[in-house]
Parts: structure tokens; sequence; C-alpha cells
């Protein structure tokens, strides 16, 4: 079976001006939605203490309220969670010396409270002093990988090329996380954890595609750096597109199957899958070629010797 | 010939499946409900233990499946939870204090499996279910700990080498020690700096005053011993709680993870985690006035003090002994059924209380309960500010000299007494610690993550191998047996490797490396059609795709990898788990992918005159 049999090589890279422009526009919405909607951090970084517990019965949330703010506990956010069952409770940073023994106060709070039996599913409690160093550690971790990744994609293809996967990968990281902004998803160290992995196969392919760049370079005589271009996108776009499919297949049994802990994580990978792929086809390969990516700048200038069409024959 | 292995590269390839699906198999045997009984304070079960709770066990027609005594721990396997949690009541109740009596579940592997060191993968809380803590260590007292003994021993130094000095004092972070003239201090100078390697030494002539601070190598070596010390103590304190297989680790420069499987009542766990508390045992001044020390008029060599009630004690500010003497502390009844706390001291303790107490028998004596409370305060580099809270717990009559042990009363009630022999046992700490992270997940929460990432897998795996069956027709099934050994090879080598643990993002990153492990097919399948497309034969097609692909796939996985390696440093727990996963997944998905399929497709397409193939 085929999807795509393409008998003529698409023109992407007339396109890539607007693409540009709508890339640009995209990423100035995050940049605004980033600046005054902010990003909703979990508890992972602002620290704080979380509580999540079963009720036997759909529970009462205004009641539950009610108690929290009776209680001395009148910054606690009261939702649902996954079912009308399951409720979380969420406090900030608190003053109090014995703030660790917050989870197990509520717990007997709610249990003399609401006269219900009461299931601790789970208590979560982050000390400020943890969640900054995490945001610390979080934004070197990203800045690591991507200087990383830099310098591999520099060493095994061309400078131009690592200039355009990393701008590729800053903007799928930006969008995403503009994404989390603008639907006010709370952004948790699984959701940072999905970003890395988003950098990861973005990467993939924005690889799968400068490596095809570069072999046609090297092979097809005739044409400009934008028609080759052209040319391997158009190789390249059933590979890209069966394995999207594939990835997004599974992401959506996570989506959908994976329960309400990894819900954002499966967000951020579901968008970061779709703005990968768009991105390793317009973002990278156009900065490549605004960058000045040539024939000349893949072929290393040596005197070809005899015999060194050889290559071809052996790739 | 073209696409043809070799014998030995096909069985080296079955061989390896087969070595990985070995080492899954034993996360197919379920777990037995157990009771894991391990000794205390250096005792070990054996051989008469065993038997004592094999009768004990009988007599109340508790039935096990199995019991064995191993490495000085008995564990004892049960048909169902019923028999376990009225075993483990049982057995809480008639073992004594010696031992710890524990909930476990131990996975059923068949002995001819754990003999090759088969073992199922290990279960991260979030899937298991219990309790994770984080804790500060405060270097900040630790150092300052250190530099306020620097001040004693210089003073008897000195004393002892008959050097004549003003005085010592410490001045944030550095001793000045202040003589009377030069001889005293290039005396004192040559005398120190031959003593102690690891302090710099400036000396000023002018002022006379000669400053000593650590080198960074000392701090350096003062803050780990701080942090070993705290580890030592926690592990104690963790083994009296009776949990089975806690994880005490270090983790960075000054944290330490404490993860407590399968612990519910967590309030409990974190008091005894959580009290820093240390004794000091000193005289009563019974010569100054209570009345005007109240006032404010306390004599220079006294402290005023309260005990727990209120009540005024008026100390020597000398302490007879400090708490770190102590080896061995319980609880128990006195003959008016009062309880007390029993004390063993080791040899040094000894004969400095018998030394002290040999002049004041008859006087009163009075025990010290210091206690480290984090406040809300912090200090300039962001560290909490802790409370020293001194209350005396207890003030007795020196009866006889005191030797190695003995005993003090009027700790409060039984379970007080029992609390703070617990406290004493674990040892005085070095530096105050602090709980800034904790991780609750109750079992229901932990058995329902399971089910939803093993659904999650079982959904994506059989969309992806739809997906592929009709893309690729033949091919396709080829690429998901390579994806079917991919599975397996993930889960083989998790079991394998002690340290990984499986978690729920870790399942997720199994998800994920099955929807990517088909991209290294794709590539390959998809090159194969363009060869054959550009007129290529049938097995240099297949030849063509395979070796053109190659390089492609390398540099996709390695960069992925380079993201997962860099998760792996900065995650903790959870998110550990994913980048172990996805690593794994990713080097075994090229194994699977390129290598694997490769045989198949060389053993059935390979070497052979077609005209078609089935992709």
């Amino acid at each position: 079976m085929q999807i795509l049999q393409l008998k003529e090589t698409l023109p992407f890279m007339k396109y890539r001006k607007g693409a540009m422009v709508f890339s640009l526009l995209l990423m100035l919405v995050a940049i605004v939605s980033l600046a005054t909607n902010k990003l909703s951090l979990g508890l992972d970084f602002t620290g704080g203490t979380l509580i999540e517990v079963g009720f036997e019965q759909a529970a009462d949330l205004s009641k539950v309220r009610s108690l929290m703010d009776n209680n001395g506990f009148d910054d606690a956010k009261v939702q649902f969670y996954g079912s009308s069952r399951d409720v979380v409770i969420r406090l900030g940073q608190r003053e109090d010396v014995k703030a660790e023994m917050l989870g197990n106060e509520i717990l007997s709070l709610l249990q003399t409270g609401t006269g219900q039996s009461i299931d601790m599913r789970r208590i979560e409690f982050v000390g400020a002093s943890v969640g900054d160093e995490l945001m610390e550690q979080g934004g070197l971790a990203m800045l690591t990988a991507l200087i990383c990744i830099l310098i591999y994609v520099a060493f095994r293809f061309e400078w131009r090329f690592a200039v355009g996967s990393v701008v590729a990968l800053f903007h799928d990281v930006l969008l995403t996380i503009g994404l989390f902004s603008i639907i006010g998803l709370e952004f948790d160290l699984t959701v940072l954890a999905a970003i890395l992995a988003v950098i990861g196969y973005s990467l993939n392919d924005t690889i799968v595609v400068s490596d095809r760049i570069r072999e046609n370079f090297r092979k097809i005589r005739e044409g400009g750096p934008a028609e080759i271009i052209n040319i391997s996108l158009t190789q390249t776009l059933s590979r890209t597109f069966i394995t999207s499919i594939t990835t997004l297949l599974v992401l959506a049994a996570l989506f959908f199957r994976g329960g309400e802990l990894i819900h954002g994580f499966a967000t951020a990978l579901l968008f970061g899958v779709f703005v990968g792929t768009y991105s390793s086809i317009y973002v990278a390969s156009s900065v490549a070629l605004s960058l000045g990516i040539s024939k000349e700048s893949l072929i290393p200038e040596v005197i070809e010797v005899e015999g060194a069409d050889q290559e071809q024959m052996m790739p | 010939m073209l696409n043809k292995y070799p014998l030995w590269k096909s069985l080296m390839v079955l061989f390896i499946v087969a070595f990985g699906a070995l080492y899954a198999v034993p996360n197919l045997y379920p777990q037995d409900p157990a009771v894991q009984i391990s000794g205390l304070r250096g005792v070990e079960a054996d051989a008469s233990t065993l038997d004592n709770i094999k009768t004990k066990l009988s007599n109340s027609n508790i039935t096990f499946s199995k019991i064995v005594l191993e490495k000085g721990q008995i564990l004892a396997r049960f048909s169902d939870t019923e028999q376990q949690l009225k075993a483990r009541d049982l057995l809480d109740d008639t073992l004594g204090d010696k031992f710890s009596v524990a909930l476990n579940l131990t996975p059923s592997t068949p002995d001819w499996l754990a003999s090759v060191g088969g073992t199922p993968m290990k279960l991260g809380l979030d899937l298991s279910g219990g309790v994770s803590f984080l804790m500060e260590v405060n270097m900040r007292e630790a150092v300052v700990k250190a530099q306020d003994a620097m001040v004693g021993d210089f003073r008897t130094d000195l004393r002892g080498e008959k050097i004549r000095y003003r005085s010592v004092k410490k001045i944030d972070d550095t001793v000045n020690i202040h003589f009377r003239n030069v001889e005293d201090m290039t005396a004192a100078n040559s005398f120190l700096e031959k003593r102690y390697r690891d302090y710099l030494l400036v000396d000023n002539e002018e002022s006379l005053i000669l400053s000593v601070s650590m080198t960074e190598q000392k701090l350096k070596e003062i803050r780990n011993y701080a942090i070993q010390q705290n580890i030592t103590i926690i592990r104690n304190r963790v083994n009296e709680l009776g949990v089975a297989e806690p994880l005490v680790q270090r983790q960075g420069k000054k944290h330490i993870v404490i993860e407590l499987p399968g612990v519910q009542d967590t309030a409990k766990a974190k008091e005894i985690l959580n009290a820093t508390a240390t004794i000091e045992f000193r005289l009563v001044d019974t010569e100054g006035d209570i009345g005007s020390a109240i006032d404010g008029r306390v004599p220079a060599s006294s402290q005023l003090l309260y005990e727990r009630d209120g009540k005024p004690v008026l100390l020597k500010k000398r302490v007879m002994l400090t708490g770190d003497h102590i080896v061995d502390a319980g609880s128990s009844f006195d003959e008016y059924s009062r309880p007390q706390v029993n004390i063993d001291l080791d040899s040094a303790g000894g004969s400095k209380i018998s030394n002290t107490t040999k002049s004041n028998i008859g006087k009163p004596m009075a025990t010290v309960f210091i206690e480290y409370k984090p406040t809300d305060r912090k200090d300039a580099e962001g560290n909490t500010i802790f409370e020293k809270i001194e209350e005396v717990i207890s003030v007795a009559t020196i009866q006889s000299r005191l030797g190695k042990s003995f005993r003090i009363t009027g700790a409060g009630s039984q379970s007080e007494a029992h609390n703070l022999a617990l406290l004493l046992r674990a040892g005085a700490l070095i530096a105050p610690i602090q709980i800034v992270e904790e991780r609750t997940v109750g079992p229901t929460l932990g058995a329902e993550n399971v089910q939803l990432g093993f659904q999650a897998i079982m959904m994506g795996f059989g969309l992806v191998f739809i997906f592929m069956m009709i893309y690729y027709r033949a091919f396709g099934v080829v690429a998901n047996l390579a994806l079917g050994a991919n599975l397996v090879l993930i889960i083989g080598i998790m079991s394998l490797i002690p340290g990984a643990t499986l978690t729920l993002p870790g399942m997720a990153g199994i998800v994920l490396t099955v929807g990517m492990a088909v991209d290294a097919n794709v590539l390959i399948f998809e090159r194969i059609r363009e060869e054959i497309r550009a007129g290529k034969s049938i097995q240099q097609a297949i030849h063509q795709g395979y070796d053109a692909a190659f390089s492609t796939i390398i540099d996709a996985n390695i960069t992925t990898l380079i993201a997962a390696i860099i998760l792996f440093a900065i995650g903790t727990g959870p998110i550990k788990g994913f980048a172990v996963t996805l690593s794994i997944g990713i080097l075994t998905s090229m194994f699977t992918a390129v290598v694997g399929t490769r045989m198949v497709v060389n053993a059935v397409w390979g070497g052979k005159r077609l005209d078609k193939l089935p992709i």
C-alpha cells in the first residue's frame, strides 16, 4: 500500500517565505502568551503541597472547599481530577514550619469533615528551594541538550545544517511551551521530559531530511540548492508521514489510555510531533538554505582523483 | 552472494533475542504476599528464630507456602494477603523489639530462573505505592560545628605545649588566636602547622593574631562526612521502621533520597526522619539563685533552661557527656512501673561519665534534649536557618558513680520514652536535616498506574502492528517481529540492570519507543521501494535500501540518545525511569530494526531470483 506516490518534485521551497512568516507569527503568539499568561507551573517547580484523594461517591466540591476555608487553608485550590470521585487539593508555599505535615493533616480533616472513608491516592510536598533548583536544572538541561546536538550535527554534517536544526528545535520547544501557556495546562516535570523527547523526535526528522539533502548534493549534478532541497524533501516525504503516523498512533494511545498523570506528557508530545514534522521541512531546511548551503559547502574541495566517482557505489 | 547472512550472524541475533526473552520471563510470574523478618541492632535471624517462627505460625493456624532463612533475614510467603496480615500481626506482637517485621511482595520466580539471576523489573514508587522523601543536609551547621571544635582543640593543644595565649575566638569562618608576644605566636604557628595539615594559618605580627581557617579540601571532607553520617543514621532509623527494601541514597551535593515502598503511614515516618535530636548530660547549678536567673541575672558559667512543663532549671554550661557516645538505648519500666530509658555508652563515654559523676554523687544531673527545628527564615545562601531548642527532659539525682550503662527515668509517657530511646539509639546528628520534598502514592493509584501503563503499551503496540501490516504487507510483518523482539529486549534488559526502575513515565517511554522504533524500518523500506522504482534489481534494492538508510538511522538515533542521557543526568525518580527506558529502547530498536529485520529478510527473500517484493 502507498499513501503518497509522488511522480513530481513538490516545490516546497517556493513557499518558504510564507512558511517563515507563519512560523514567526506563531512564535510571536507563543512569546506574547508566555509574557502575559505565563506558564502555569506545576508543583515540581513552584513548591507547595498537593493531595489527591478518592471518594466513595461523587465528591461535593463546595463542601470540600468550605472545609478547607474553615480550617485556615483558604488558599487551597480544589478541583476534580479525571473523574468526579477524584479530587485534587493544591496548597501554595506556606510559612509554617511543619509544611511537610500538611498532607496528613488535610487527609484527616477530610475524613472527619465529610464522614466518608477516603482513599489517599497521593500526597506531594515540594519545598521552595527544590523547585527553584529544578527550574534552573531544567533550563540548563534544555540548553545543554541543544548545545550538544549543535556540536554533533555540525561535526557530522555542516554548520549550516546544525544552525538550521537548532533553530528548528528552538521553534518546536517554544511553540510547545507556548501551547501550554495558551491553554493553561500545567507544566510539570513530566512535561519537561516530554519536551526533551520532542527535541529528540524533531531532530530525528531533521537529520533524515538533512542526510538526504547532503546525499543529493553529491549525487545530482544539475539544479540549484533550492531545487535539490525540494527533491530531497519530496523523496523523504512519505517516510516523514508514515513515521509521524505511527508515532501519533502510539501517542493517541497514551493520550486516551495513559491516565490523568501523563496527560500533559502526551499532550506535549502530540503537539510536538506535529510541529516537529513541520519544522523539519520548513524551518531546518529553509534556514540552511538562507545561510547559503550549496554543493560547494558540502563537498570538500579536494582535487578529484580518478575513480573518486566510485564513492557512489558504496554509500 | 548478496543478502545472505553467515550462519553465525543469524545465530547471534537469535541468541541475543533468546537471552532477552529469558530475562524478561520472570516478569510473567505473579508476586506472593510475604512477611520479611530482619534483626535490629546487630541481631541476626538464625535457624532457631526460624523454628520459633514456624511453631508460632502453625500454633495459630496460619498457613505459609514457603519460609526460608537467607542472609540473616527470614522470608515467609503466603498464599493470600489475609494470611500475610495475620502473620505480620502475630509476629510483630510476639517477636519483641529485636526484630522488625515488614510486609513485602516477593516475586515467585522459579528456582531455575532465579539461579541464573532472573528477577522481575523493579517498580518505581509511582507504580508500587509508597513514599519518597528528599532530605536536605544543613551544611552550614556542619561547618560551624567543626569550627567550634577547632576552638576547643586549639586551647587544649596550646596548653599542652605550654604556649601562652590571650584568647581563642571564632570570627566568621576563621579562628583567631591572640598572643602576648611574637615568640609565642611563632611557636604556636609552627606547632599547629605540623599538627593540622589541612588548615590555613596566617599570622599578623602587628596585631599578634594567628588566624586559622580550613582549606577547601577540609571543608569538602566535612561536608562529605556530614552527608555520610546522616545517611548512616537515616538507614538505622529506616530499619527501625520495618520497611521491606527501603532505599537511602545520596543525591547531589546536599540531598538524601529516601524511598519507602509500601509505606502508608507517612506521618510516623516523617516524625522519625525529621527529628534531629541529640542529648546532653549536664549538672544542675545548685549554688546559683534561680529567682535572679529568671530576672535575667544568670551566672556566667550557667544557663537557664526549662522543663517540658515550664519549670525553670539552672544548669552548668559545662557538658558532662554528649549524645555521640551513646551506643544503644531502649525503653522499659522501672520497679514502680514508670517508663524509663536505658542507655549504653562507648568506653570513652563510660570513663567520661564515670569521672564526672565520681565527685558529684548526691547532686542532681539534668538530661537536656536538644532539637534542631527548621524555621522559615533563610540565610544569605538560601539555606534554612535552624532553631536550636533545648529542653530539660529529666532531672535525676546521681545515685552512684555512673558507668557504661545507666538509666534515666521521668522521660514522660511510655511512648515518649520509647521514641526518645529510638532517637538516642539512632545516634546524634552532626548536621541537621530537613524534608524538602515528599511524594506519597497510595496503593490503589499505584495499581491503577500499572494497569493504565500496560494498556497504553498494548494499545500503542496493537495500532502500530496493524498499520505496518497493512502498509508494508509481508515486510510489515517482519517489522512487527522486530517490534516484538524489541519489547522483549527492553523488558529483559530492564530486569537485568539492577539500578533500572520501571516508572509510569518509563512506561510512556516504552510506548514512545514502539512508535519511534518502526521509524528505522520505515526508512529502510521506503528506500527499498525507491530503489525498485529506480529500476534496480530486487536484490540490489534490498542491499542498497539497508546500506543507505544505515547512517541516517545511526545519526538520528544518536541525537535522541543525547537528549535521553541529559534527561537521565538531571532527572529524579520517575523522570530518570523515562530516560532509562528511552535510552534502552533506542539501542535495542537499532539492533532489532536493522540487524534483526535484515536477518529475516535475508532468510526469506535474500539471494533468490525475484521479480517482485511483497513490500
